[in-house]
């Protein structure tokens, strides 16, 4: 196999998308004078199965040893055409793409240059294949488990469907509960189920499922290892309560000195908790956590006599000697569910958030108008940050109804100036729920909506727009310029486009439909997983068509919002859709591993050791080799953690570790091939 | 340097699977238009850039060279595109004191997703390249590899 090259050249016509600017005959008619080349053919489709067949039928028929596509990207079709020479048991290896369509002739417009650089593209691919080498594909287990980070209702959905296949999950959660962004809204749009009546009964499955692990309150530390073998390592932050002995009864908090003192993360600051809380209700595990940045016995070492909450406290489970604890396992796959952050409406100054108590984002309005919310679901003029003054025999005033609300769309969606470019995909849907909800409940309040255009694509989603504009709600198209206040009312200032007219309206409270943007702390994930990200920072998919689930990295996967935009059935689609890719090699049990690794020389090799420092994997170690009679030092490298980068290559002095398929002497007659004017 | 208008040269360019080639790909996915003067080799990881393929290539009738990686802190093998940056400084000082423009060499970091900025980069190095002129210092020296 290994002896004189004979070439197959096959240029590819891509429809027109290649020959339409590039001269495929006149590429043809070089590429049958370069060195070893047998054959150079042209094909409409090099990747049909007519196309493939071509380099089959030449394989057999003309004895060919090396092939050259020259079509699309190899990052596109370099595992098709692997393929095709695998099916004639011609090894993988032995495939070297010209990429004339991404880098040629979709970039070029001069069709002389365009084929110029064809050439150029094509020489260096054959002077290149002349050298390759066949390589092993060799294979390693894959642990039958699974990480998943984030339990929203990406991360639940995964673990549950993994799980019920039977496999190992660990599901690990920052916050002290599971359920995401999901368990804080109220109803869904547009069929109006109740959020948390849909997803409780997941939330309980999770922490009950026999295959679970669930560890909340928690946060992955480390990542080693590579697919089918990862190694973790998690921290599980003390929540100073015992899990097993906390009864979720609640006396703690209520007993609680700093009771009510700070605002609710949950409730997006609107309701208020103590030191020790459960984030809601329906919170999994239903396990109180003491908050040691607001703790009185944590930060001051003294809570009165004695901690109240210990006191109060019946199964005794409240223990301020608890530690963070390391937890440590394998798993053969990721899955990335970390979810989003809601826009700072802040970074909009012209609607004054945070300057008027009546100017809300979205969040904050779904937990105003959720049952289970501090309200208890009554929609209310808030008073921020004012704390009430009981007086003696004073009776409490009785909180303000708004008489109407006017919901503002796009705000950090859609908006170059904030640096977010893109849709959001779920604000006018859930401003649509959000109205409905409003005149639900308060049937004479005045609902208007100023929105740039209405996108309303999903299933059921134009129905429910007609319904709610049906309601009585005023839509106005028109991006309002600036909230102020006049008299006790609101001022929204805006023009409404259809009609050319400039317009003041007035209001009781604004709510901001903020868009989704990527989780302020996406960077701990990237260092930990080194992920990439797309231009709106959202984590990048490996392919925006075919693969939407899978990362660039083998084994690592991505479900929900954290990979852009998207609403409960989009994410669970896509949780679902990770969970099936990830169970592909842990159903199999084993999974190719990277070929192009590092080789060594160990006749050339003086031990000198660079390529061990600068190896990332620790892949290369010095051994103690004999050398005709003499004890002698070479390096030598594992394959199965190489990882095929080349930096040790580039660091040899000698040229005695090189790698495979990308190895010196395959890639300086590339240089020279592409030197030539 | 009126008379090197007309001049277009000749650049070689390593990219790493990863990133740049990546982003070169979806400037082509995307029919962003730039000069056809940069011919692409794809290594994977532009730590795998030896220093001396930089040389050959100005050697073998190349005008320039770029190198292009991943962003600092984003190498899909850690840090191999610090390996890089370092090398390619050290290179470019031995460059410049062998009497090599520093125009010729010239190392970026283009992500997967910096499609628009792939063309940016082509623009900047080939207008700089333009402005040395036609590289002609080392003697070519054909191989028979």
């Amino acid at each position: 196999m290994n002896g004189k090259p004979k070439i197959g050249v096959y240029v590819c016509h891509c429809g027109t998308n290649i020959a339409g600017v590039v001269d495929v005959e006149e590429v043809v008619k070089f590429a049958s004078t370069l060195p070893d080349v047998v054959i150079a053919r042209n094909y409409s489709y090099m990747c049909s199965d007519p196309g493939q067949a071509l380099i089959t039928d030449d394989i057999e028929k003309l004895g060919l040893n090396r092939v050259v596509v020259a079509s699309c990207s190899p990052r596109m079709h370099e595992p098709t055409f692997r393929k095709t020479l695998l099916s004639v048991d011609l090894n993988p290896y032995f495939l070297e793409m010209a990429n004339i369509r991404e880098q040629c002739s979709w970039v070029h417009e001069d069709p002389i240059a365009a084929t110029e650089k064809a050439k150029r593209i094509v020489e260096a691919a054959v002077v290149k294949a002349r050298r390759l080498e066949a390589l092993d594909v060799k294979e390693v287990d894959v642990e039958p488990s699974c990480l998943v980070i984030g339990a929203g209702i990406a991360g639940i959905q995964a673990a549950l469907d993994i799980a019920d296949a039977g496999f190992k999950v660990y599901l690990v959660e920052k916050n002290p509960s599971v359920g995401g962004h999901m368990i804080q809204l109220d109803k869904t749009f547009p069929t109006l189920d109740c959020s948390a009546c849909i997803l409780t009964p997941k939330m309980v499955d999770v922490a009950n499922h026999p295959n679970i692990e669930l560890m909340t309150y928690s946060q992955v530390e480390e990542i080693g290892g590579y697919i089918g073998n990862f190694d973790i390592k998690v921290r599980k932050k003390s929540r100073f309560v015992d899990m097993d002995k906390c009864t979720g009864c609640g006396d703690c908090a209520e007993a609680c000195r700093m009771a009510g003192r700070f605002p609710n993360e949950f409730d997006e600051g609107i309701g208020m908790r103590g030191a020790i809380y459960l984030p809601f209700p329906q919170a999994v595990p239903a396990k109180y956590t003491i908050d040691k940045e607001n703790c009185l016995f944590l930060t001051k070492g003294k809570c009165g006599e004695s901690p109240k909450c210990q006191e109060a406290c019946q199964a005794k489970a409240i223990n301020f000697e608890l530690e963070d604890e390391i937890v440590e396992f394998k798993v053969g796959t990721i899955i990335v569910a970390t979810g989003y952050d809601v826009f700072d409406a802040r970074k909009k100054p012209e609607y004054a958030y945070g300057v008027y108590d009546n100017v809300l984002t979205a969040l904050e309005f779904e937990r105003l108008v959720n049952a289970s919310g501090p309200t208890g679901g009554q929609i209310i003029m808030l008073e921020r940050g004012k704390k009430k003054k009981k007086k003696e025999g004073e009776e409490a005033e009785p909180p303000r109804v708004p008489e109407s609300i006017t919901f503002i769309q796009c705000v950090g969606s859609r908006d170059k100036s904030v640096g977010n470019e893109y849709c959001s995909r779920v604000c006018c849907m859930y401003t649509a729920k959000l109205a409905h909800l409003v005149k639900d409940k308060l049937h004479d309040c005045e609902v208007t909506v100023f929105y740039m255009d209405v996108r309303a694509f999903g299933k059921g989603f134009e129905e429910f727009y007609d319904r709610v504009r049906r309601e009585g709600v005023r839509y106005i198209r028109g991006n309002p310029s600036e909230i102020f206040k006049r008299g006790d009312k609101l001022v929204v200032k805006a023009e409404d486009t259809l009609t050319s007219t400039p317009l003041e309206h007035e209001t009781d409270m604004v709510v901001l439909s903020v868009g989704l943007v990527p989780r302020s702390d996406n960077r701990e994930i990237i260092d930990l997983l080194k992920l990439s990200q797309s231009s709106d920072l959202f984590y990048l998919e490996a392919h925006p068509k075919l693969r939407p689930v899978d990362t660039a990295s083998d084994g690592i996967f991505l479900a929900g919002v954290c990979q852009g935009p998207k609403d409960i059935p989009d994410a669970v689609a896509q949780a679902k859709g990770a969970a099936s890719a990830a169970m592909i090699p842990m159903a199999s049990g084993k999974v190719k591993v990277e070929a192009q690794t590092s080789v060594v020389n160990e006749e050339t090799c003086r031990g000198c050791g660079f390529c061990v420092q600068v190896c990332p994997y620790s892949a290369i170690e010095l051994v103690e080799v004999n050398r005709m009679g003499w004890p002698v030092k070479v390096a030598r490298v594992n394959e199965a953690l190489c990882k095929g980068c080349g930096a040790c290559a580039a660091a040899c002095l000698s040229g005695s570790i090189q790698q495979r398929s990308f190895k010196d002497l395959q890639l300086l007659p590339q240089i020279q091939a592409l030197g030539v004017k | 340097m009126a008379e090197k208008t007309d001049f277009e040269p000749n650049i070689v360019a390593f990219l790493c699977n990863w990133c740049s080639y990546a982003g070169a790909d979806l400037a082509g996915t995307s029919r962003i238009h730039y000069p056809p003067n940069v011919r692409v080799i794809r290594v994977m990881c532009s730590g795998r850039v030896n220093p001396l393929f930089v040389m050959n290539a100005l050697q073998q009738g190349a005008d320039g060279v770029l190198i292009s990686g991943c962003h600092p802190g984003d190498c899909h093998y850690m840090q191999g595109n610090y390996y890089a940056r370092r090398r390619f400084n050290l290179m470019r000082n031995f460059l410049e004191y062998l009497g090599v423009e520093p125009e010729r060499v010239r190392m970026s970091w283009v992500s997967a997703s910096e499609g628009a900025k792939w063309k940016e980069v082509i623009e900047e190095v080939v207008n700089g390249v333009k402005a040395v002129g036609p590289m002609d210092m080392f003697k070519r020296r054909q191989l028979n590899w």
